[in-house]
């Protein structure tokens, strides 16, 4: 196999030195990842070697010698640089050496022990690969391959020579703590050698997190503690509870907070884009919700809403009516039975005349209720949207009550005939054995169950119709509810943080590598550009995507069809949690 | 080393394959495919804007030229970064892995890269797109079993296949590389 050797892109133009780092036998890979220079002494040496290797758990050794000097080294450099190999032995041996403002270089590599079978010449090739230390350092591969936590040196042949790579470079940040202004016994050239990387502000906020996160987790326990206090297990309140989408919403913002101010550290990489996207998520909420209050409370746009309230309230239930009215007449030239007409029309009459002297009864409240409830968006756009899908569920009340009486009334007749057809062909329905079997009626049973199967048939295109209408009527406010939730689900879900760091610092998040061929010459070892390739926007949605509310659509189109024929009621977003109807 | 071959494709179109040898442990195959021509452009633009002309002496209403004109470029644009493939490179580094850039028309580069590890061999595969047409794919092992194929990923766009008449060493000699000797090359 071609020995690869992994060159950091910040060695490049250092001194001559030592190369420091590890050896992959299984891929025939030498990952470099420091240079040592001169003057050095070897005890001091093998010493802080060896305290890497504990501290990182990663088999760091001298790899062999870098040379950047003017000119061809001469024979004594030479013999200098090749009796190193005795003091640090390391097998395979490596040289690499680099005029100063050349851009070729020479690779040279030296098995102590002679191999088995004799290899044919040029058989053991190099190639240089260069990589960038600090963006492999920082970077994380999708998908994540677990190494397990393994001695010095033993890694698992089946994973990936490039994971391997990665892995050593993220876990040997041991070696890059020294810069060059340390009075340390060894001077090492790294990407961190100019100086390390810090800031001030991340250092202060990591201090100040401590006690701040101590006390809002503190504060969020009191307020689930309250939450869970028995008063609200008590029938009223519960049912309230699992029905409104608000509590639903309040309840996953508050595990959210948990999450963020949860005192425990985040053991993995994915858990803390977990918390890192759900922080940016709250934030983008509460951004939204202080703009839409700002909106709201100036220029007195909540006086004008609960102006124009009660006239679109007054405004719908007279096109009921009104719809109502066309329905007892002759609906779109049918023949409606007259007396079953009036009957249901009187009916559902009379709950809107019920409905408006509520609305009426109201209109005083409506500004002060619109007030407050325009103040909940301070705790976020998302819990404005739901409690806004609320209100529209409790002003079309009168709309899902229609709905329900109709489908009740369907679903009894269609139930009715089903069993009186059965009849009327001279069978019925075995509960014990779920079967339609054949049954011998009296005569006076077919007979009064024939008439009544002929009163149920001529009397279906009557209630057939009203149920349609108001089918429609409650789909129409399930559409418009749904489209509010859809909203909510998004803003809940958006993995913000990973897509602002695809956006900005694209070598984070890294769907593999990409290799390019620098120039080359024939003779010389061939070299490689190691460069990161970022993960495409839909793979990171994809992968670091909040978990939502659960409120899915429960039913497929086909089941939603055939409820809708039978005259079940249909509720298409369930809460997870709620027991069916 | 360079080597320059031209082929045309299914639809007629002239493709150009070069081979680069950069040394015995790295090869690279480059395919540049037929260019947008002028006439299928301007046959789809003529198309568009006589349709909202024509709307709009019905509707008279002046968006509806706004519209179109905003629709041909968004197209075109949409087309260019997103379908048209410009030029299709296949890198081979021995004991690495494969690497295959696809390079489109409006600039964006496009890469994949395959290791060695998982890859379980290079076949040479046949397609029916109105007739039968060969392209070289390569079978990715499964990481949970290693004997199973997950995945057979063309390396070419099939549709811009080089189309070629003659027989299997014909077909094999097209790729640069005969068969048996890509299979080497590769382990």
């Amino acid at each position: 196999m071609v020995l690869k050797a992994f060159f950091p892109t910040c060695c490049v133009s250092v001194d001559s030195g030592l190369l420091v780092g590890r050896w992959v036998p299984e891929h025939s890979s030498a990952v470099v990842l420091a240079v040592l220079h001169f003057p050095f002494i070897p005890i001091q040496v093998k010493q802080l070697l060896a305290q890497v290797r504990q501290a990182s758990q990663v088999g760091v050794a001298v790899l062999g010698t870098w040379c950047h000097c003017r000119q061809e080294p001469e024979e004594s450099l030479g013999r200098f640089l090749e009796g190193l190999g005795a003091v640090f032995p390391h097998e395979p041996w490596l040289q690499l050496c680099r005029e100063r403002g050349g851009t070729f270089w020479r690779c040279e590599v030296t098995h102590r022990q002679a191999p088995a079978a004799p290899s044919a010449p040029g058989e053991d090739q190099v190639m240089l690969i260069f990589y960038d230390q600090r963006q492999v350092l920082l970077s994380q591969l999708h998908p994540p391959t677990v190494l397990p936590d393994c001695q010095a040196g033993a890694t698992p042949a089946s994973t990936g020579g490039l994971a391997v790579v990665f892995d050593t470079v993220a876990r040997s940040e041991v070696l890059f703590r020294s810069d060059r202004f340390d009075e340390g016994p060894v001077r090492l050239s790294h990407w961190q050698s100019e100086g390390v990387e810090a800031s001030i502000l991340v250092e202060l906020a990591r201090r100040a997190s401590g006690p701040v996160c101590l006390l809002l987790a503190s504060l969020l326990s009191l307020v689930s503690a309250v939450g869970a206090c028995r008063v609200f297990r008590l029938w009223p309140l519960s049912f309230l509870g699992s029905k409104l989408s608000t509590c639903e919403q309040l309840r996953h913002r508050l595990e959210h907070l948990t999450l963020i101010f949860s005192t425990r550290k985040a053991e993995n990489s994915a858990q803390l884009m977990r918390k890192a996207n759900t922080v940016a998520s709250v934030l983008l909420d509460v951004a939204l919700g202080l703009t839409l209050l700002s909106w709201l409370h100036g220029r007195s746009r909540i006086g004008h809403l609960a102006d124009a309230l009660v006239p679109v309230a007054d405004h719908v239930a007279e096109e009921l009516q009104h719809l109502l009215q066309w329905l007892m007449g002759a609906p779109a030239g049918l023949k409606m039975n007259r007396a079953l007409d009036q009957v249901l029309g009187r009916f559902f009459l009379y709950h809107i005349h019920l409905w408006i002297s509520y609305i009426h009864l109201m209109s005083p409240f409506v500004e002060h209720i619109l007030w407050h409830v325009g103040l909940s968006a301070c705790l976020g756009l998302t819990v404005a949207l739901s409690l806004l899908s609320d209100i529209i569920a409790l002003l079309t009340f009168h709309i899902y009550c229609f709905y329900v009486y109709g489908a009740r009334l369907y679903c009894l007749k269609i139930h009715g005939l089903s069993s009186l057809w059965r009849l009327f062909r001279g069978k019925k329905w075995n509960v014990l054995r779920q079967r339609v079997d054949s049954c011998s009626y009296d005569l006076d049973q077919l007979f009064i169950g024939t008439l009544l199967f002929t009163i149920l048939l001529f009397l279906l295109p009557t209630t057939a119709l009203y149920y349609l209408v108001f089918t429609l009527l409650r789909l129409l406010v399930v559409a418009v509810q749904g489209l509010i939730h859809l909203l909510v689900d998004l803003i809940n879900s958006l993995p913000l943080y990973s897509l602002g760091l695809r956006l900005c610092r694209p070598y984070r998040l890294a769907a593999g590598v990409k290799f390019r061929v620098l120039q080359h010459e024939a003779g010389r070892p061939l070299r490689l550009l190691m460069q990161i390739n970022p993960l495409p926007y839909s793979r990171v949605m994809h992968t670091y995507r909040l978990p939502s509310c659960g409120c899915h659509p429960k039913d497929s189109w086909g089941a939603l069809c055939r409820k809708l024929f039978f005259g079940e009621l249909i509720y298409p977003w369930r809460q997870r949690g709620d027991k069916q109807d | 080393m360079e080597d320059e071959r031209s082929f045309s494709d299914i639809c007629g179109g002239r493709l150009a394959l070069q081979r680069r040898y950069y040394s015995p442990s790295c090869r690279e195959f480059c395919l540049s495919c037929p260019r947008l021509s002028l006439r299928s452009l301007t046959a789809v633009t003529c198309t568009v804007w006589l349709a909202a002309y024509g709307l709009f002496t019905l509707c008279e209403n002046s968006m509806i030229l706004s519209a179109a004109i905003f629709i041909t470029l968004l197209g075109l644009l949409g087309y260019l970064h997103f379908v048209k493939i410009d030029q299709e490179t296949l890198l081979i580094i021995d004991s690495l892995g494969i690497q295959m850039t696809s390079s489109y028309a409006s600039g964006k580069e496009s890469t994949t890269f395959i290791e060695m590890g998982k890859v379980k061999d290079i076949v040479i595969n046949e397609a029916i797109y109105m007739k039968v047409i060969y392209y070289l794919c390569i079978l990715l092992k499964d990481p949970v079993e290693p004997h199973r194929i997950s995945q057979v990923v063309p390396v070419f766009q099939p549709q811009v296949t080089p189309e070629v008449m003659g027989d299997r060493e014909d077909r094999q000699q097209v790729f640069g590389v005969p068969y048996e000797q890509a299979k080497t090359q590769a382990r």
